[in-house]
């Protein structure tokens, strides 16, 4: 079959590659209809995370149709159309039976690697390093799915792809960013980044009860987006983020803020390296650690700060005498998305949200090193690219 | 069965006992208390002329005879006597690679002295005193290596537990059957059951060869704890037992693995072991956690990367395996 292969720096390649097979009696293998590139992915493509192999096949949003199935799936047959969720997940052990999919213990046959760096392991991800299991991708024409049963949702044969795709990872994601706010009736959330998942924030934080969404970046076309879902927006190339909010809450703050950017500084082996590799973000991607930071001093007194943009290690002057003296709450997670993801898929087939209003490119599979490259370079008005096989 | 059981702990105990009398130990274990307090001292001394060596390298030129004019390589040798002091404070109990690391040293320092020796700038008498002295520390450097390395199954000494979400009565039954363990332990060949409490086990060494040894039960409670040590003419001694408690708030079982060996060729052995990524705490610790997967899950999980091997020297990229080498990988873990 045909993947999209890493290679290092900058270079992903679509490849020949042997077809995936079973390999546990829970797998089934998709043949996959549309795939997707996630923001996150940049975090490979760039090569900001450690313990990735030339040849890796990436890719974890993505979805098609069941062509085989192992001897003890119990709910899934060959011929169902599924969305496949990013994080692989038992469905059996303390963490899976509480819904926290994403902290699966069993799912990540390299946990040792991940334990050295984090302390505990989360669970196994698709194409996402050897650091998260080492498993292929599925920016191909197939992927094999472990635990077919917990990690597919079976969607109704009358919706496009383009309709339920994103339950794989963006809109649970954004979803859960905002759920983690704790939301009320009236209250005004600020939303750092208007990428994918932050759009998804801003629908899900009004669907939550949220009565103002203000939404921050810089990319006209991305605020133009947050815009059109209902957000007020804040450029922060033009005015200064604290002052405007602060103008716009009468002083007090957001209730709750969202950082929907996450840090680009993944490193490795042990605190001196992993410290040098965000100090050099800091350098390279100014306005990435800000983020959290701006989050933090912005939130009102008592009020939740969500962190559900990727973090890799460890970050440089973290305020933690605000985050104290001020009563906050921070929440943060990978995405448990098939805790969210059938309750969603319900609100898509209602008419509440068509989750494919982010797309803005549509390819071929063959087309993926284009698809990085303007993507990453946030080229031709780029907000979310999703690729046929 | 119980009284069985019973009679085998009894026999096993008196077998540690009339041991431990003989060999001066602790019942606990096989450790070697002189070994241990001559390596601190070490480690105390290494510090001290590390020290001596970085802040005043021209008295140390002096006292060594040897010619002061450049003293760059004396504060380097002082920076690596303290990192071999620290080492040993460092590795525990067990410093047998931080004092094998200053064996190096004093050969590093010797060399230096007999080169000394033939220079016409420094001090013979000097010198010659130095290296008496070194040629002494030598001496106790080896000698501790030896006892660290040497000393039966006191070589190395894992302890690692993990949670698992079943009962300590099918954990017990589980392992009890020591014919179960290769399913989750990577490194085991296979185990067969010889006799009344005695097996004979075969795994996988570095570098593609087999270790064979057999094995009797020293203790048995139903649903708490197995014991059991190597027999005469193993090829790697080894003493371990398996604790299942029950976990508070009905979270299943926390499992304790301890093991004691001597790996094949000593230290030097483990140290070949650690170069081809076998590290004995990290294959214990992954161990349990298939063993986890195997009873939470039904079966140890694999990913394309991993399907061999977890280390990560050996991890293929995560494509899918062709065919060919699919089923030999079968082969191999079948």
């Amino acid at each position: 079959m045909r993947a999209n292969c890493w290679y290092g720096k900058k270079d992903v390649r679509v490849e020949q590659v042997p077809d995936p097979k079973i390999l546990n009696k829970r797998d089934a293998i998709v043949k996959i209809s549309s795939t997707a590139i996630c923001g996150s992915d940049l975090h490979l493509y760039n090569h900001f995370i450690p313990t990735m192999e030339k040849g890796d096949i990436l890719g974890h949003e993505f979805m098609g149709e069941v062509v085989e199935v192992g001897p003890e799936v119990k709910d899934r047959k060959v011929g169902d159309r599924v969305v496949v969720s990013f994080p692989i997940s038992c469905g059996n052990c303390f963490f899976c039976k509480q819904e926290m999919y994403s902290l699966c213990e069993n799912s990540n046959p390299n946990a040792w690697m991940a334990e050295k760096m984090f302390g505990h392991s989360p669970c196994g991800i698709y194409g996402y390093s050897h650091l998260t299991g080492g498993y292929a991708g599925g920016q191909a024409e197939y992927a094999r799915v472990p635990f077919a049963d917990v990690g597919t949702l079976k969607v109704p044969d009358g919706m496009p792809d383009e309709q339920v795709l994103f339950l794989s990872d963006i809109f649970p994601t954004g979803y859960m960013g905002a759920e983690m706010c704790d939301i009320k009736q009236g209250d005004t959330i600020a939303i750092w980044g208007c990428g994918p998942v932050g759009q998804f924030s801003i629908r899900s934080a009004f669907m939550l009860g949220a009565e103002r969404v203000i939404a921050i970046d810089y990319v006209p076309e991305r605020l133009a987006m947050a815009e059109a879902g209902g957000a007020e927006t804040i450029n922060y190339e033009e005015q200064d983020t604290y002052e405007t909010l602060m103008e716009m809450t009468g002083g007090r703050g957001p209730d709750a803020c969202i950082d929907d950017v996450g840090m680009e500084a993944f490193g490795g082996h042990g605190i001196g390296y992993v410290y040098d590799r965000a100090k050099q973000a800091l350098g390279a991607e100014t306005d990435r650690p800000i983020a959290l930071r701006e989050a933090i001093m912005a939130c009102r007194n008592g009020g939740t700060v969500s962190v559900i943009g990727v973090y890799g290690g460890f970050i440089d002057k973290f305020p933690m005498g605000s985050v104290m003296n001020r009563s906050l709450t921070i929440r943060t997670g990978q995405c448990h998305v098939q805790r969210y993801w059938g309750k969603l898929l319900e609100r898509i087939e209602r008419g509440d949200i068509d989750p494919g209003f982010v797309i803005t490119h549509r390819m071929r599979l063959d087309d993926a090193p284009e698809g990085f490259d303007i993507f990453a370079n946030k080229e031709d008005n780029c907000i979310k690219v999703v690729m046929k096989p | 069965m119980a009284t069985k059981r019973q009679e085998i702990r009894t026999r096993t105990e008196n077998v540690e006992q009339g041991r431990d009398r003989q060999n001066g130990r602790s019942p606990a274990g096989l450790k070697n208390g002189n070994a241990e307090k001559l390596a601190r001292g070490l480690g105390w001394f290494s510090i001290g002329l590390g020290l001596a060596e970085v802040l005043a390298p021209r008295a140390v030129a002096k006292i060594a005879g040897v010619d002061d004019e450049d003293t760059r390589l004396i504060r380097l040798f002082g920076l690596r006597e303290i990192a071999s002091g620290v080492g040993i404070f460092m590795q525990g109990e067990h410093p047998t690679e931080a004092i094998f690391s200053r064996v190096a040293g004093d050969a590093l320092d010797i060399a230096s002295l007999v080169k000394a020796f033939t220079s016409s700038k420094s001090s013979k008498g000097r010198v010659a005193f130095a290296t008496a002295n070194v040629l002494a520390v030598t001496a106790l450097d080896v000698l501790c290596a030896y006892q660290l390395s040497k000393d039966g199954t006191g070589g190395t000494q894992v302890r690692k537990s993990i949670i698992i979400n079943s009962s300590p009565e099918e954990l017990y039954e589980f392992w009890h059957n020591f014919e179960n363990l290769p399913t989750f332990m990577k490194h085991l060949e296979s185990v067969r059951v010889t006799g009344e409490g005695r097996s004979h086990w075969i795994a996988r060494a570095p570098a593609g060869g087999t270790v064979k040894w057999d094995a009797e039960v020293t203790d048995d409670r139903p649903n708490e704890l197995i014991a059991w040590r190597s027999l005469e003419g193993s090829d790697v001694e080894n003493v371990g037992s398996v604790r299942f408690e029950r976990a508070p708030g009905g979270r299943g079982t926390i499992v304790k693995v301890e093991v004691e060996y001597s790996p094949p060729g000593g230290a030097l052995g483990s140290l070949v072991a650690k170069l081809f990524g076998e590290e004995p705490e990290q294959q214990i610790s992954d161990d349990l956690r298939c063993l986890k997967q195997v009873m939470e899950v039904g079966e140890v999980v694999v990913s394309d990367g991993t399907i061999w091997d977890n280390a990560l020297l050996t991890q293929r990229p995560p494509q899918p395996v062709p065919g060919e080498e699919m089923s030999k990988s079968q082969s191999a873990t079948s």
